[in-house]
């Protein structure tokens, strides 16, 4: 301790202070204050310049996630509009053959009510030809017959017959 | 469980300081016995030959000089060699014959304050062999202090220290031509690196290139984990200036000019002065509660803990200036005992050996000037963040 005290010159450190204390402040005008500030607004920069990366690289991402899903939506619509086709397709088909069906059936049964309606106009044609027919036959038969007594009054006794036989 | 980084540095960074105490601390002591001893051999003549006499011949006085083998001047003058490095100088010697008393150096000027300004060159004082006579006063070089005497040049010593009247002496010494020069190569490195910042854009260029990553360690790694994001701005500047500032005298005292700075009581004092000023003046009402009134203890307590704290802001700033100093005071009695060595070994193994030590040795302060600047720089950070440290104690109390 004792040479601690001996050794400390006042002079020296008057001097020391008096350096240190001028030196601590031009520097601080000089040097420290310059290249902090440089050292600040370069980091500043780098550090906007990752934010800003990394934002163009969300942004990106979203960008691509959003062009997946416009991909998606339109996959998806066109799906539904094609099975929308075809239940539409199917359904016409099925419409249309219900409709033929229906159709026909109905023009069957209008050709059935035809044909029933011309047969039985035939056959009431048939009938009236046939009858007129017979009846032409008969005159001419009757007018043979009646020619002489005898066919006429065995003609009478033969219808006569099938009356009683019938 | 979460282990915060800035304590566990903190022990490392105290750990580390204290293994160079301890590992430096004996040859300190070694050095201050000797050399306390050597001042107390100087009896009361003016045989400034004497003032190195080795401890052992110390009883027995300057007649014993007279009967050293050459073996034993030889020791004595390395010895001499040493303690005279240690101490500051008011001649820039590189070199001296002793026998035949050529010095190669240059003188420096000599500035007391004695009843005005006194300026004379140190030519006068011949290295502390002759009575310096300026203005009718006359002054004598003893120990690289400066006295005042009559034209007889004879001092008066009590308990080996002379009682003559030492006026101001602000001599422009080997140790303040070691701080202007460091002061300008610090302003000139540091302002073109500053330049070379605006220059190019915000990239540096040039020399001061090289400190470029010292200057952020600084910042990143001592002011913003030790004094905080907020605050450690208006800190900067002296931390920086400190940490370079140390960092190239514990330099400089490596190079063979022969310069020990930062292993100088006064300049150590005068950093811890600024660091505990600087403590002191900006520290909040939180910090200054913490002295006077500790919050969370009973109040005997406090009243007893008030002392011990405010001591404990003094020993804080004594502490940095003793580390400094012994460190790098140990390291040139260590490094120039070694090399002292090489010459007393005399044989080619055992000067080779020490070379070899001595290199070693020289890597290790080296190591040991860029710790120091760190430590020194560390703990001033530190001592600023505990006085702007912020109210927390609700929740650790």
């Amino acid at each position: 301790m004792e040479k601690l005290i001996n050794d400390f010159s006042f002079g020296l450190f008057i001097w020391q202070v008096v350096i240190f204390v001028g030196l601590i402040f031009l520097l601080k005008k000089f040097a420290w204050k310059p290249i902090l500030d440089a050292v600040n607004t370069r980091e500043e920069g780098i550090k906007n310049a990752l934010l800003s990366a990394e934002n163009a690289k969300k942004e990106m991402e979203n960008l691509q996630a959003s062009n997946e899903r416009i991909l998606q939506e339109a996959r998806m619509e066109r799906d539904a509009l094609l099975k929308d086709a075809r239940e539409i397709k199917e359904k016409m088909i099925a419409d249309a053959k219900e409709e033929a069906n229906v159709q026909g059936a109905r023009m069957i049964e209008q050709a059935k009510a035809s044909i029933e309606s011309e047969k039985n106009a035939a056959m009431a044609e048939l009938k009236s030809q046939v009858s007129s027919l017979s009846l032409e036959i008969a005159e001419k038969l009757l007018k043979d017959e009646l020619s002489n007594k005898e066919a006429q009054m065995k003609l009478v006794e033969k219808m006569l017959g099938d009356v009683k036989l019938n | 469980m979460v282990i915060s980084r800035t304590p566990l540095r903190f022990i490392f960074v105290a750990i580390i300081a204290c293994f160079s105490l301890i590992s430096f601390a004996n040859p300190v002591v070694d050095s201050t016995k000797v050399h306390t001893e050597a001042t107390h051999a100087v009896s009361d003549s003016l045989k400034r030959t004497a003032h190195t006499t080795e401890a052992t011949h110390a009883e027995a006085g300057h007649e014993a000089e007279a009967n050293l083998t050459p073996e034993e001047k030889e020791k004595q003058q390395r010895k001499e060699f040493i303690n005279h490095h240690l101490l500051d100088s008011h001649d820039f010697v590189f070199n001296a014959n002793k026998e035949t008393g050529e010095h190669y150096g240059f003188h420096l000027p000599v500035i007391l304050w004695d009843n005005g300004l006194q300026i004379f060159s140190s030519e006068k004082f011949h290295y502390g062999e002759k009575v310096a006579e300026h203005n009718g006063n006359f002054y004598v070089l003893h120990h690289e202090k400066i006295y005042k005497t009559d034209a007889s040049g004879k001092l008066n010593e009590e308990h080996g220290h002379p009682t003559n009247v030492k006026p101001l002496d602000l001599s422009i010494t080997k140790s303040v031509i070691g701080i202007l020069g460091v002061a300008l190569l610090m302003f000139f490195i540091f302002s073109s690196l500053a330049k070379s910042f605006a220059k190019n854009g915000g990239i540096s260029k040039g020399v001061g290139r090289i400190f470029e990553p010292l200057v952020l360690f600084v910042r990143d790694e001592i002011a913003i984990p030790n004094i905080g994001e907020k605050k450690h701005k208006k800190y900067m500047s002296y931390l920086l200036t400190i940490f370079f500032f140390v960092l190239f005298l514990n330099l400089l005292g490596l190079t063979p000019l022969g310069f020990n700075v930062t292993g100088n009581i006064a300049i150590t004092a005068s950093l811890a002065l600024l660091t505990y000023l600087i403590t002191t003046f900006t520290a909040n009402k939180n910090y200054w509660g913490h002295i006077f009134w500790m919050p969370g203890v009973p109040t005997p307590m406090k009243i007893i803990l008030a002392p011990i704290e405010l001591l404990g802001t003094i020993i804080k700033p004594f502490s940095l200036m003793i580390r400094l100093y012994a460190n790098i005071l140990a390291g040139h009695v260590v490094l120039m005992s070694i090399i002292a060595l090489m010459f007393a070994f005399k044989s080619w193994i055992g000067s080779s050996l020490s070379f070899g030590l001595a290199f070693a040795l020289s890597l290790l302060e080296i190591l040991v000037a860029f710790l120091q600047a760190y430590i020194f720089t560390m703990l001033s950070a530190l001592y600023f963040g505990a006085a702007n440290e912020e109210h927390h104690h609700d929740d650790h109390h």
